[in-house]
């Protein structure tokens, strides 16, 4: 079938749209000059990003520490909620489902501003602790939300079938129950850690010193003007999420192909 | 493989307010092949669940060789379950599947390889050992599940349902094999289903259940020719199904007055007196039906005439419905069996003639 001219030109100008911002910061970032001008090709933002920018890797490294580590307990509390949800019945237990949830629903900024107001209510000094804190809590409905999806698709004769075949309850939570989840599992712990890294409002609300993670950093740098070395972190980023990506779609694909 | 008998005492629950097992009884042999037959919401299923483990009943025992099994949990029972939508784990090979159980017990490798070829070959799905359950069809995922639940070396097997998700033709092909199978293995077979045919071409024998209650066991011969209630009579085959009241009696036979067909004689092995209410049955494939009045009219024989309402031609036999001269409906089944058989040409509207001996027609139940 032949296309229209029409979706032709909406799907062009969708491209357009969607990267063009990208290729501009491509493009910049190999520009010579500092200025907004073309000054002739050249690396040396590139060279100064990874030579010469120690703030910048010391906040990156605590944005990795804090995703990975964040991402890593929200994953592990978010998927024994989640079957503790769905194999058992007991008091407030649609209520607690519904009340998970809310930290996905709620402007970013309520949540910072009541995670502040609850850190110094207890008097916690604000640092990386307080952004850990605070990641885990709004990583944990994403996790507990992705996890319980998997699990409400599967036939509960399943794990009947397991019990009925001599598993015990611990046995048939770590033959049956884990393995079929865990597509569930692993999309929930990268989906943590994408928004771990890229959370801005609420890190902003709860940090303290000596704990600038990557967004703050670059929030910072651009407020005296936008550095070129931010243009070639943000190159250096997309091309690691494309990596991120494309490995994790294969990882699925090998999951559901097993 | 031995067989156990299982013995279903005084077994009462409840959901909520819904009465779904009502102070159930049944005893079933060693290596029979017993059925639990009934319209979906009588019970059986629920039954079935309890004899696994799964369920808790509030009143009665189940015993397995004598020993009442409901304090054990179901990874304990010498019971194993085939499911009705199979509950394989999709993320195990078929191989894997049917180990299950022998990984759990930390069986070796080289008995675990013995155990599941053995059982593959049983149900013939060697070849398709390293499979996913995706990738096979709906009676292979059967034939997986029932080797995975039989190689435990169970002592009663529990078939919930097991042939509703498959097509018709599969579903005859794989109660032949299940037959076979049984004949081959010789443990206890419970087989919950709502198929009369099912039940009936399998079983040794049936249990009808309804509203959680049990209103007859016997053999598929007693269920089918004998049945203890209208509702065993309705519900197992088609049947012509009327009321009357007994006029006189001599020896099995009564002699029957009926609003539809005026007088009717029945057997039954020990008729009620004169003047009781009762609800009879007459099977249509036991009525013969004629275009001539027949010659020879013995003592006993029911005739009646009646016009060809609806004639429905199947091939191998006609139902036909004929409504009598008194006004109601009797359904009839000619069977085709040659080519001189005047069956296939008995037409609608044609006058025909009905007739049926006493011996085929029974008393159901006494009314009040």
């Amino acid at each position: 079938m032949k296309r229209s001219i029409f979706s032709k030109a909406v799907f062009a100008g969708t491209i357009v749209f969607l990267f063009l911002p990208l290729a501009v910061l491509v493009f910049y970032s190999f520009n010579e000059s500092k200025s907004g001008s073309w000054g002739g090709f050249s690396l040396r933002w590139y060279l100064k990003l990874f030579t010469d920018s120690p703030d910048l890797w010391r906040a990156f490294g605590n944005s990795a520490i804090i995703a990975l580590g964040s991402a890593a307990v929200a994953t592990a509390i978010g998927t024994l909620g989640a079957i503790g949800v769905n194999w058992y019945r007991f008091r407030l237990r649609s209520y607690l489902r519904t009340v998970t949830f809310l930290p996905m629903i709620l402007p970013e900024i309520i949540i910072g501003v009541s995670l502040l107001v609850f850190f110094s209510g207890l008097g916690i000094r604000l640092g990386l602790f307080t952004v850990f804190v605070a990641h885990v809590s709004f990583n944990l409905p994403f996790v507990f939300l992705l996890v319980l999806a998997r699990l409400e698709e599967f036939d509960f004769s399943i794990i009947e079938a397991a019990r009925d075949l001599g598993a015990t309850e611990a046995q048939t939570l770590a033959r049956v129950i884990l393995p079929m989840i865990m597509p569930g599992i692993v999309s929930g712990f990268l989906t943590a850690v994408t928004l771990s890294l890229e959370d801005f409002v609420i890190t902003f609300f709860v940090t303290g010193p000596g704990a600038t993670t990557l967004p703050l950093y670059v929030y910072s740098a651009i407020r005296f003007g936008i550095s070129p070395v931010i243009n070639a972190l943000s190159v250096v980023m997309i091309l690691g999420t494309v990596a991120l990506t494309w490995s994790m779609r294969n990882f699925l694909k090998y999951i559901a192909a097993k | 493989m031995i067989g156990s008998d299982v013995v279903i005492e005084h077994v009462g629950k409840s959901f909520g307010a819904f009465r779904a097992l009502d102070d159930v009884s049944i005893g079933i042999g060693k290596g029979e092949f017993f059925s639990l037959l009934g319209p979906s919401g009588c019970g059986k299923t629920t039954l079935l669940r309890i004899i696994a483990g799964f369920e808790q009943p509030e009143s009665g025992a189940v015993l397995l060789d004598g020993v009442n099994v409901l304090p054990e949990p179901p990874n304990t029972r010498r019971v194993n379950t085939v499911f009705q939508n199979y509950a394989l784990f999709p993320h195990l090979s078929v191989f894997e599947n049917v180990a299950f159980s022998l990984r759990l017990a930390k069986a070796p490798d080289a008995t675990v390889r013995d155990r599941v070829g053995h059982y593959l070959r049983l149900v013939e799905l060697e070849a398709h050992a390293d499979k996913k359950p995706a990738q096979l069809s709906g009676g292979q995922k059967q034939r997986v599940a029932i080797a995975r639940a039989l190689i435990n070396e169970p002592s009663v097997l529990l078939l919930d349902e097991p042939l509703s998700a498959l097509d018709a033709k599969l579903r005859q092909h794989m109660l032949i094999e299940l037959d076979a199978i049984h004949d081959k293995i010789g443990i206890t077979f419970i087989y919950v289903t709502h198929d009369q045919q099912e039940a009936l071409s399998v079983s040794d024998r049936i249990a009808v259940m309804n509203g959680g209650q049990v209103l007859q066991v016997g053999t598929p011969q007693e269920i089918y020719e004998a049945p203890a209630t209208d509702f065993v009579a309705k519900f197992i085959g088609e049947t012509n199904l009327y009321e009357g009241t007994i006029r006189s009696v001599s020896g099995q036979m009564a002699e029957l007055d009926t609003a539809e067909f005026g007088t009717v004689y029945v057997t039954d092995d020990d008729p009620p007196p004169a003047g009781t209410r009762v609800s009879w049955t007459v099977r249509p494939e036991k009525i013969r039906i004629d275009l001539e009045r027949p010659s020879s009219v013995r003592g006993g024989l029911n005739l009646l005439s009646g016009l060809v309402d609806e004639p429905i031609y199947s091939g191998f036999q006609t139902k036909f419905y004929v409504r009598t001269d008194q006004g109601a409906t009797l359904k009839v089944i000619k069977q085709h069996a040659d080519w001189s058989d005047e069956g296939p040409r008995i037409r609608w509207k044609d006058s025909v003639w009905l007739s049926y001996s006493a011996e085929d027609a029974f008393l159901v139940e006494v009314k009040r």
